[in-house]
């Protein structure tokens, strides 16, 4: 039961800081969710934790011990990601993909046993993929894509489970049916769970925390009632909306605004605007 | 929502991976497993087999004709610990062992290094265009050996050529490599455009040697274009050791090969050194490419079409890919070169000429065939 702690960290890509300064937790068994608008630093830093993209200033630690003290394979072996669109070779089979999970598990001289070949069957069987196995990349949908990435991670068995906006460009039902599977990984496998995501429901829904970005800092961060709150929403994302609660599960509900009233950013200072308006 | 939900009903199942014996079972109901597995033997073997006999085919061929027994019991008598009676003449022998095993072993080694150095190129840049010549490694050894021929003195003998071609490959290839370098990474599109550019100032300075050379052109025009006229069982044992290192540290790195399909940063994020693994891998495939070529010239077509060939067939695992590559360049130049040397005997057409004119044919062919995205 792996747990992520990371130490006031600083991501930039040349001079342009993306995140500043930033510090929070990561348990086994839960989802937190990182919200944001565009460019806030979300998948900054998932590559970060994932040590693709070295902090310039402050600590990532593993179970106490600092990233860049971990090998690559060892790393892979803890903690799994799926990236947001990532590209797969299209004339590789489902199965092909998944096994590549198995990756970081394997010496340079040792091939898959078959013990590998069942943990990436059982990997498929839970991303509900078996079927697609002797299918090509190629000839798949967004949705099932998505599902072939999640079933590679569930392969790699890691411990922290890092996901960059898994439910973009699916339709509801999959939405839910990916958010579905994430979550009960988490609970059932005390898996660390970290996923950014725009949609601040499906967020609401599945996370047991959140932290809700701005400008690379934390602007809010706890339960979902705490942070899915309408003045979080109007000052990170500069939105007018309204805030339900859901009937069946007391979780917040967003409702946008949509009306003559909203304001772009390119229109000058918006707090002084919202204020001689409201 | 039945159908998205088919994967639901399944989340029941326990995994759990401390259960070998149960992990085996479902292992063992796989088809996929098994059928793996049986494929990746089957093939190879096959392939190698398929290669041995056309090796003792070419054997027989030339303007001394051997009968297909007679070559094999004069192999056979060749063999450590065997005493086989002598029932043929020894020039039969002579032509066999002396002349036309070195020259066909050759053209193997040769198709093997190219075949793999194409396969690992191909993989390295996730181009279906790469071949072992995309970052200047023919070029160099172009320019090295057009030095060669230029060069007033014969210092170092027969092998004055082939050492300054394999400087050539390597000096180019390193140039390049530095020139694409950014800081601590490597990335990949620098490294073709850097080998590109590269590529075409040494080929503009290989054309002007060549033409300032006046009696010389035929012979530089012959090695570009490749010829194993000159192969010797000296050559073969110059050059085996390394395609051997080459070959055996690119089959290691087989698997993260294919973790490397997806981007460099999925390889990453899968336990992969990436830029570990490019440099390792260009390393390895570089210095099989300049060994292979410095003896026998920059023989085009080889190292492109086959690694795609055994793609089109077997798929793209390069676990799969690399030693079937191997093995069919290896039958390519084997089969290139015997048509070269009879076709119009006794002269010889350039095996670069046959591997374009029989290999473009049948890879379009393939492709044809296949109709669907093949890389």
């Amino acid at each position: 039961m792996a747990k992520l702690e990371i130490q006031n960290i600083t991501l930039d890509y040349g001079q342009h800081p993306v995140i500043k300064d930033l510090s929070f937790q990561l348990q086994h068994s839960e989802l937190l969710g990182l919200v944001g608008p565009n460019g806030c630093g979300k998948t900054s830093i998932i590559k970060s934790l994932s040590r693709v993209l070295s902090p310039t200033s402050g600590r990532i630690l593993l179970d106490g011990k600092e990233l860049t003290g971990i090998s690559r394979n060892e790393l892979a072996r803890l903690i799994g990601v799926v990236p947001q669109n990532p590209y797969l070779p299209e004339t590789f089979t489902v199965f092909e993909v998944v096994i590549l999970g198995r990756n970081p598990h394997l010496g340079l001289l040792s091939g898959e046993s078959s013990n590998d070949m069942a943990i990436v069957w059982q990997a498929m069987e839970r991303a509900g993929i078996t079927h697609l196995a002797k299918r090509r990349i190629g000839e798949l949908s967004g949705g099932e894509k998505q599902r072939v990435t999640i079933a590679r991670v569930l392969a790699q068995e890691p411990q922290v489970i890092l996901l960059d906006e898994p439910t973009a460009n699916l339709d509801i039902c999959h939405q839910l049916d990916i958010m579905d599977l994430i979550k009960s990984l988490c609970m059932e496998k005390n898996i660390a769970g970290l996923i950014a995501i725009h949609d601040l429901n499906i967020a609401a829904q599945y996370c047991t925390r959140i932290i809700m970005l701005k400008n690379g800092q934390t602007h809010a961060e706890g339960t979902p009632r705490e942070v899915v709150t309408a003045e979080n929403i109007r000052e990170v994302f500069r939105t007018n909306s309204t805030v339900h609660t859901h009937p069946e599960n007391n979780l917040p509900v967003v409702l946008l605004n949509t009306s003559y009233k909203r304001l772009t950013v390119e229109s000058g200072d918006w707090d002084k605007h919202a204020n001689t308006e409201q | 929502m039945n159908d998205q939900n088919s994967g639901r009903g399944l989340l029941t199942i326990p995994v759990n991976k401390h259960s070998e014996s149960a992990a085996h079972k479902i292992a063992q109901d796989l088809p996929i497993y098994s059928s793996r597995r049986f494929l990746r033997v089957i093939s190879i073997s096959g392939l190698t087999v398929a290669c041995i006999i056309i090796t003792v085919l070419a054997l027989t061929v030339g303007s001394v004709e051997i009968p297909f027994k007679t070559v094999w019991q004069i192999l056979i008598s060749h063999l450590p610990f065997v005493n086989l009676h002598v029932g043929w003449s020894s020039t039969a022998d002579m032509i066999i062992t002396g002349i036309r095993l070195p020259r066909i072993l050759m053209a193997g080694a040769v198709g093997i290094a190219l075949g793999t150095a194409g396969a690992t190129y191909q993989g390295l840049f996730r181009n279906p265009l790469a071949d072992p010549y995309l970052i200047g490694v023919a070029q160099g050894a172009a320019l090295g050996a057009v030095v060669g021929f230029v060069l007033p003195w014969t210092f170092g003998g027969s092998y004055l050529i082939p050492i300054l071609a394999f400087l050539g490959a390597v000096a180019a290839v390193s140039i390049v490599y530095l020139i694409a370098r950014v800081g601590k990474t490597l990335p990949m599109t620098t490294l073709i455009l850097a080998g590109v550019a590269i590529g075409s100032l040494l080929m503009s300075i290989t054309a002007y040697l060549t033409m300032i050379s006046a009696n010389k052109v035929h012979s530089i025009l012959s090695w570009l274009m490749g010829n194993f006229s000159n192969s010797s069982w000296d050559q073969l044992k110059l050059i085996s050791p390394y395609i051997a290192i080459g070959l055996g540290v690119i089959f290691l790195y087989a698997r993260p090969l294919n973790v490397m399909q997806l981007d460099e940063e999925q390889a990453q994020q899968l336990g992969i050194n990436v830029e570990r693994t490019k440099i390792i891998l260009l390393a390895a495939a570089t210095l099989i490419t300049a060994v292979a070529v410095c003896f026998v010239g920059t023989i085009g077509f080889v190292g492109i079409i086959v690694p795609h060939i055994v793609r089109l067939i077997w798929g793209p695992d390069h676990r799969l890919l690399l030693p079937l590559s191997a093995i069919a360049g290896a039958i390519l130049l084997i089969l290139a070169d015997t048509a070269s040397r009879t076709l119009m005997a006794p002269s010889e057409i350039p095996v670069g000429v046959i591997t374009a004119f029989v290999g473009a044919p049948f890879f379009l062919f393939l492709l044809r065939r296949k109709k669907k995205a093949v890389f």
